[in-house]
């Protein structure tokens, strides 16, 4: 690694005064991502600001409308024990990495990231989520803007993520054993007024949400609505671990599985 | 540099670190406490893995400069205060669940850690938290083995491989 300072903000405000005093500052969450990248000198931050200190930004709660608050530096491991009002998120953060990634690793910082393979993208976009930064809401539908990229700007930090909670959700994760990482994942989620399906793990520009199974669950909540539908493989990611082709077969199939394990 | 205050195996430390000092070198360089292994370096094998407040983390994925004011337990504060070996770290012995040692520490800190959220696992809620912990040696049977019987739960219906 270069050398860089560290600092650990208690609160906010110094958090993101840390962040715009220079331009080579960086939010560091759990780590469990931007360290490996610093080992390999993939990054140069000067200073890296540590969000993991700050008691505002922790914990998990329910809003007076329902939905599930979520602190943007709450671990994986938090968010599994205490999420137990969406239980399809949180067994989707029981299932990220393994126990000791799961004891560092935050949701703000996966959200922050959007590796085109990670869960949380999915969760957050299929449940139509919003994004809350020290400046500003986002809504999932506007945040994801391709692989690696999102609507944060520099030095702007994801203090909460509130999640509406559905009537059904389930998530379906095909594991890729080496990284831990979704090979291809898929969040369903049906709501009052839609459903919502969203895949990770297969899209060259990152998660997604798949819009004709959208409809066609929205009509008939069954794995049958979408026997008849199909996904491209074009523009899916292809590596040694499958061909885009394989992956866009199994987002369908996942989602099938999803729709027929949410109920 | 930055001053870090810790505590580790139950003993106050403190010391100067570099922002980029990984706690598992603070621990094996600085504190010399060497039973921390460094596998990978890359978060996947887990023989690292100590445990902060509490929390099963991998070392070498964690700044030192990040437990300021935690509480550190490595494989060195695992023994019995007389010096003599812990449940899991006997059981390890009985059911020959190493070979070379190497990933060891980590997979009794991992054990501990498991024990402690749930004490009676099914041999697949030991495999599943043991996905972060990497053997190269035994094929992780007798691991689980050791696991099991460290939690007081019978293995004899287990083969011996």
């Amino acid at each position: 690694m270069y050398a860089f300072d560290i600092e650990r903000p208690t609160r906010i405000a110094d958090a993101v005064k840390l962040l715009s005093d220079s331009s080579e500052s960086q939010p560091l969450g759990g780590g469990q991502t931007l360290i490996p990248t610093l080992k390999q000198r993939l990054a140069m931050p000067e200073r890296l600001v540590s969000l993991t200190a700050i008691p505002e930004m922790q914990g998990v709660c329910k809003s007076d409308a329902g939905e599930l608050c979520i602190g943007g530096a709450t671990t994986h491991a938090t968010v599994a024990a205490e999420a137990g009002d969406y239980p399809a998120l949180a067994a989707l953060a029981a299932n990220i990495g393994d126990p000791a990634v799961r004891n560092r690793g935050t949701i703000g910082g996966s959200l922050a990231n959007n590796d085109p393979s990670a869960c949380y993208p999915a969760a957050a976009l299929g449940s139509g989520a919003t994004i809350i930064t020290n400046a500003r809401e986002i809504a999932a539908d506007d945040y994801f803007q391709g692989m690696f990229t999102t609507a944060l700007d520099e030095g702007e930090i994801i203090t909460e993520v509130r999640f509406p909670v559905p009537e059904a959700a389930n998530y379906q994760k095909f594991d890729q054993p080496a990284s831990r990482f979704a090979l291809t994942g898929v969040f369903v989620a049906r709501f009052a007024d839609g459903v919502r399906v969203a895949i990770t793990g297969a899209s060259e520009e990152g998660v997604f949400r798949w819009s004709e199974a959208e409809e066609a669950l929205s009509k008939d909540f069954s794995a049958d609505a979408i026997a008849g539908l199909s996904l491209s493989g074009d523009g899916m990611i292809s590596d040694l671990h499958g061909s885009g082709d394989y992956r866009a077969h199994l987002a369908k199939v996942l989602t099938g599985r999803a729709v027929s394990a949410a109920g | 540099m930055t001053q870090v205050s810790m505590t580790v195996n139950g003993k106050p430390v403190s010391g100067e670190v570099e922002g980029r000092t990984l706690l598992a070198d603070y621990l094996r360089e600085d504190l010399r406490l060497t039973g921390t292994h460094i596998g990978c370096d890359t978060s996947q094998c887990g023989a690292c893995v100590v445990h902060v407040n509490g929390k099963a983390v991998k070392a070498c994925t964690m700044f030192a400069a990040e437990a300021e004011g935690a509480e550190v337990t490595t494989i060195e504060g695992m023994a019995n205060p007389d010096g003599s070996l812990n449940t899991i770290q006997q059981a390890f012995q009985d059911h020959h669940g190493l070979q070379c040692g190497f990933c060891t520490p980590g997979m009794v800190m991992s054990a501990a850690a498991l024990l402690e959220e749930n004490p009676k696992p099914t041999e697949a809620e030991i495999r599943d938290y043991l996905e972060g912990n990497i053997c190269r040696c035994t094929g992780y049977h007798n691991i689980v083995k050791a696991i099991m019987a460290a939690s007081g739960q019978d293995v004899s219906a287990i083969a011996a491989e």
